[in-house]
């Protein structure tokens, strides 16, 4: 069996498990749902007031917002395994187990569990995307091949970044709570348009943790509007593989981590 | 356990029949101070999120400040900066957890057992833990953002000094009722575990709510004009938004008597809701096993 098909086995195994208590896991992606759209609440009324953001319109943020939370809806349903790495897999021991099987870490831990939850937020985007196109937003075929390479990037982005978490979690034998900077830091950060950031931060955000490659400048495509950080056109399609290189050389990380775990023994 | 030992030696001094539950207020709080490393990483975590937040609203407000109303962009950058320093006095990640530890393996029935008022005994409880979560918070918050922000060029993007030297007393006083609301509202959502058992989206939910109607998510005064009288008087407004307007000299004199009222008021109205909910709850308590 290959590593795909044995993922959709893990993936299957743990979509059943979720849905034996069906009542339990449709409140806790109901759960996930509320509380992501309490936050867009927030939002309209800032525009309510407003009227724009920095010169961006509703209809834009609206995407820029539903892409990002759509993109880290899908990463935190996959990722579920690297983001508990530390707590459910190092301080236990039972990371031993998983390296004795032959097949590779990564795959396990990634097979560990996909989160159904998650859906709450990726249906808040898809809902924050239905109101930008009310709002008058033109979805063409080039705008949703953007949106739709924007969070194919950016799940490589942030699975990049628990796969570093995770990592990390290998020498701090434990859960990793300021991860969560990087992670739902991250979101939080790219469900606006980055050009309302300090411009330190947007160099953050472009350099250490490439962010803007993947949630920004393939939106701004999407969008149709000529970047007023100055991007470049033929750059905007371009920007999101930085978010697969980073993904390579957070596992290139991983590998050399592996290499240095010893057990806790328990 | 040293609660144990903190309540024999109040029964030592035969006594006060509030020595058990100022033995589960300072038994609490002291344990809980000495989870160090998480105080710290929450000033990180919360001073970036904070950082974000304030960039945000600059951005909202960098083109036509005029229609932020009554809430300056200075102010709305000192919101967000006392928000965050005393966001564990907020239960918005669910109840207390050693209570819903308790209610999740059965020991709760132990809590049936002590011959004291269960409400009390929660309610001291979620006080000293709370207090000792956000104490250690505050202090790292504010020297950070109060102190080297401005030391280090930072100034407008700092937490600035009160209204006034009465604001600012009147905003310690402020916190203190804080304190006595948000333990009303901590057990109110232990009580809601202990019903639902492990209700974990109805938490997140009620979780959500505290959050918005708190000011958390964005100063009440930046929702619509119209909403902002049902917003002041709603309870959750107690253990965020009314301490902001009173240190902002927004709330003075009289308004700033209504604030602390409003507070005292929405404290008792909780507390009596609790203690008679906890009274039913516990006496209809099936105890899971395990």
């Amino acid at each position: 069996m290959n590593g795909l098909s044995l993922w959709f086995r893990y993936a299957g195994a743990s979509i059943k498990a979720q849905l034996q208590y069906p009542a339990s896991a449709l409140m806790l992606a109901f759960g996930q749902f509320a509380i992501t759209v309490i936050e867009v609440l927030a939002v309209f009324a800032l525009f309510d007031r407003f009227g724009q953001l920095h010169g961006w319109s509703l209809a834009e943020v609206a995407v820029f917002y539903g892409i990002a939370n759509i993109t880290y809806a899908l990463s935190e349903a996959l990722c579920r395994g690297f983001d508990v790495f530390g707590e459910s897999f190092v301080r236990n021991g039972a990371f031993d187990r998983v390296l004795l099987r032959p097949r590779s870490a990564a795959l396990q831990i990634i097979g560990h569990e996909f989160r159904l939850s998650r859906f709450g937020r990726a249906l808040q985007g898809i809902l924050v995307l239905t109101v930008a196109a009310f709002l008058g937003f033109q979805w063409t075929a080039p705008a949703i091949l953007f949106g739709a390479w924007s969070v194919i990037g950016g799940v490589a982005l942030f699975t990049g970044l628990f796969v570093l978490q995770a990592t990390l979690s290998i020498w701090t034998v434990d859960g990793l709570e300021v991860a969560n900077m990087l992670t739902h830091g991250g979101v939080t950060a790219g469900q606006y348009p980055l050009s309302i950031y300090a411009e330190w931060f947007r160099g953050f955000l472009t350099v250490i943790i490439p962010l803007a490659c993947v949630l920004y400048y393939p939106v701004v495509g999407a969008v149709g509007r000529v970047d007023p950080l100055g991007a470049p056109t033929w750059f905007l399609p371009v920007a999101p593989l930085a978010g697969f290189a980073f993904l390579a050389a957070s596992f290139i990380a991983w590998r050399f981590g592996i290499g240095k775990y010893t057990s806790t023994g328990s | 356990m040293s609660g144990a030992a903190h309540m024999a030696a109040g029964e030592g001094r035969a006594a006060s029949p509030l020595a058990p539950y100022l033995g589960t207020f300072s038994q609490r709080l002291q344990l809980t101070l000495q989870y160090r490393a998480a105080a710290i990483a929450g000033f990180f975590t919360q001073s970036w999120f904070g950082g974000i937040l304030i960039m945000v609203l600059a951005a909202f407000y960098s083109l036509n400040p005029a229609r932020a109303g009554a809430l300056s962009l200075s102010q709305a950058i000192t919101y967000t900066w006392l928000s965050q320093a005393t966001l564990a006095l907020i239960p918005m990640f669910g109840g207390d957890p050693q209570v819903t530890a308790a209610v999740r393996t059965g020991a709760v029935a132990y809590d049936r057992l002590r011959p004291i008022d269960t409400y009390a005994y929660w309610y001291t409880g979620a006080a000293g833990y709370m207090i000792a979560r956000a104490a250690p918070r505050f202090a790292l918050i504010f020297a950070f953002a109060a102190v080297a922000m401005p030391l280090a060029g930072f100034g407008d993007w700092s937490w600035r000094v009160p209204a006034s030297f009465v604001a600012g007393a009147l905003y310690a006083v402020s916190l203190v009722l804080v304190v006595t609301l948000a333990s009303a509202m901590m057990v109110l959502v232990n009580l809601m575990t202990v019903v639902t058992l492990d209700n974990r989206g109805l938490i997140s939910i009620t979780g959500a709510l505290i959050m918005l109607l708190s000011g958390n998510v964005l100063p009440l005064q930046l929702y619509p004009d119209w909403m902002h009288a049902f917003l002041f008087v709603q309870p959750i407004a107690g253990v965020l938004d009314i301490p902001a307007r009173i240190y902002f000299g927004q709330l003075t004199g009289p308004m700033a008597l209504a604030g602390l009222g409003l507070q005292a008021f929405w404290t008792f109205t909780l507390v009596a809701i609790g203690w008679t909910w906890t009274g039913s709850v516990m006496r209809r308590l099936q105890v899971q096993g395990g």
